[in-house]
């Protein structure tokens, strides 16, 4: 950009009318460019956001009132019963808050596991020796690009015998051992920091565990940022380990909750439509908070590591 | 004590270097114990209910050789049709989806004013996936009232599709949703875009090439690692796509649902939840193991190199 910038220059200074001209039709042609980018832009963002509005005047429409109109009323204008959320969150026949707290309690666990677990052993990989290092760490990237839907059945295998069915065990229990997702990109973030480190402290007497502890940790707070949202989006989203473990309505998360409340719709009860959108936002919205805080990690983990399946 | 058991573990090593492979293992511990408790454990259990009757409500599993596997391909009608669904799935967006997110990626990677906001936009979808979407989409997708036929007629198509009724429409419905999520992907390339280092185009404007010129021979080929890498997660994707076709296709405990929706994960699902037939279950997801196996054989023999050339780009900074 500076290089063109200063050739441009050159031929300023040389100011014969014809470079002029050539210049003048250049920048015609750049703001031609950023018109044509921004409209496209633009009208990509009201695709994208149109769905999220539509979902919003649905969920505010009151009872009885026609959710589908002619023509599709995509931004609230008339109606706001925002007591539909209150209504959702409480209602007698299916309240949506003990599902939330449930789903809560498990994003709490399943943060608490990867944090411990990944960076102790990505701690080891990057920065200390030991024999048969670099199978194992063959085995973590095998594993890593092994898709963690063939494990649909053999774990379900495994966790019932073990009588974990029914339980939360199944669904939480496993972030305490390891990722290898998580172990690798924290591997790599570890690795970046200088040697020296770990060996001025062993010389001023630290313990392994306290370079980990002390040193090591408190620098790989961006990784660990990374992977408590990552955990807490896929936690929040997570539909297929509830729907095979868990059977009590009550034990719910909020995921399978939004279809159980969807379907008693068909019996005959309560749920409506703008209800059922209702519940959907409300799942939304704590999704949309997080990824509007913790963006420029989010964003930029995925562009630094290069690799979220 | 401890030093004696040290010296066992690693006889061949000395003092301070075995003491720290011995606080390197257990350092290691947690991944050891999960890898060999939930992941070769499980696998080894899947490796012998495959060949025998395991069900759910009849519980010891009797030895019955290859029978399942045979029965995929007799008695099972939903085997072929539901891997034939899933590649039908595969067909129809890998190469679009990635053809469209490189093209959104380019417009982002545009030098313009306001960038990180439609950045910020885009990316939403991917970050409110599952099951909210799910069925948010089925309503604006609904035949007679969503608002999306009300948006084709209004556009004058008299007979629009029948979207998740229809045989003919119920993927495309699922890949409607996956091409609002579209931004998620446009991201990573993104930032293989960001990682082409800028005097190559410079050296290219002043040799005289134009953009498109740029874009055959310097943006293309110092983005095949990150278009292998999208291709690759693209195809054990379609293979995972489980929500939108369990919602959509309207499966709940008991009944099937739509069998144009019959993914080969949600397939999997039926007969071994629905049905409790977990040992055929089992060989069903065997099949997935041996189709991700060569996926993943095939990008390990390209990540070898994928993986070093992040170490140096990290060495640097």
């Amino acid at each position: 950009m500076t290089q063109s910038q200063s050739i441009d220059n050159i031929e300023l200074s040389a100011s014969s009318p014809n470079k002029i001209r050539f210049l003048r039709r250049k920048s015609v042609r750049k703001i031609v460019h950023a018109v044509f980018v921004y409209s496209l832009l633009i009208g990509i963002g009201i695709l994208v956001l149109m769905p999220l509005s539509w979902m919003l005047t649905a969920a505010l429409k009151g009872q009885g009132e026609p959710v589908y109109t002619l023509p599709a009323s995509w931004v609230p204008t008339e109606s706001f019963h925002w007591e539909n959320f209150w209504k959702v969150l409480t209602n007698e026949n299916y309240p949506l808050w003990r599902p939330a707290l449930n789903t809560l309690m498990l994003v709490v666990l399943n943060i608490a596991g990867v944090l411990i677990s990944n960076t102790l052993v990505a701690f080891a990989f990057a920065r200390l020796d030991f024999p048969h290092k670099e199978f194992l760490f063959k085995l973590v990237i095998l594993s890593m690009l092994m898709p963690g839907v063939v494990l649909f059945i053999p774990s379900f295998l495994l966790f019932n015998t073990l009588g974990w069915y029914g339980t939360y065990l199944p669904l939480w229990v496993g972030a305490f051992f390891g990722n290898s997702f998580y172990i690798f990109i924290t591997r790599q973030y570890m690795r970046s920091f200088p040697k020296d480190l770990d060996d001025a402290a062993r010389i001023d007497g630290c313990s392994r565990f306290g370079i980990y502890w002390r040193i090591i940790l408190p620098l790989s707070k961006p990784v660990m940022t990374l992977m408590a949202v990552f955990t807490f989006m896929d936690t929040w989203n997570e539909f297929t380990g509830p729907l095979i473990y868990l059977n009590d309505p009550s034990k719910f998360t909020l995921s399978i909750a939004l279809n159980y409340f969807r379907q008693s719709m068909f019996s005959g009860r309560e749920p409506t439509t703008n209800l059922v959108m209702a519940a959907a936002l409300l799942s939304v919205i704590p999704m949309l908070i997080l990824y509007f805080l913790a963006q420029e990690q989010l964003i930029g983990g995925i562009a630094s590591v290069g690799l979220k399946g | 004590m401890l030093e004696r058991s040290r010296k066992w573990i690693f006889p061949s090593l000395e003092g301070q270097k075995r003491k720290e492979a011995f606080q390197a293992y257990l350092f290691l511990l947690p991944w050891i114990i999960g890898f060999i408790v939930f992941l070769l454990v499980p696998l080894g259990m899947a490796a012998y209910s495959a060949f025998t009757r395991w069900v759910l409500i009849d519980p010891p599993p009797r030895w019955i050789g290859l029978e399942n596997f045979q029965a995929m391909f007799t008695e099972d009608k939903y085997f072929g049709w539901s891997l034939g669904i899933t590649v039908k799935y595969m067909l129809m967006t890998l190469i679009p989806f990635m053809i469209l997110g490189l093209a959104l990626s380019i417009l982002l990677n545009q030098k313009l004013r306001g960038m990180n906001f439609f950045r910020t936009v885009f990316y939403v979808p991917a970050v409110v996936s599952g099951v909210a979407v799910t069925l948010l989409f089925m309503n604006l997708l609904h035949p007679e009232f969503g608002a999306i036929n009300s948006f084709l007629r209004s556009l004058g198509v008299a007979d629009p599709p029948n979207w998740i009724n229809s045989p003919d429409w119920a993927l495309p419905a699922v890949a409607f949703m996956g091409l609002w999520g579209i931004g998620g992907g446009a991201i990573i390339y993104l930032a293989g875009l960001q990682n082409i280092p800028p005097h190559l185009y410079e050296a290219a404007k002043i040799d005289g090439a134009n953009s498109w010129q740029q874009f055959w021979k310097i943006t293309l080929p110092l983005l095949s690692p990150t278009i292998f890498f999208v291709l690759i997660t693209g195809i054990i994707g379609s293979f995972q796509v489980f929500t939108p076709a369990y919602i959509l296709g309207g499966v709940s405990r008991f009944g099937p649902g739509s069998k144009y929706l019959r993914f080969y994960l949600l397939h999997i699902y039926i007969k071994g939840f629905q049905q409790g037939r977990l040992g055929y279950a089992s060989a069903l997801a065997w099949i997935l193991f041996f189709i991700s196996a060569i996926v993943v054989f095939i990008i390990y023999n390209r990540t070898e190199r994928f993986v070093y050339y992040e170490e140096e780009g990290k060495g640097n900074s």
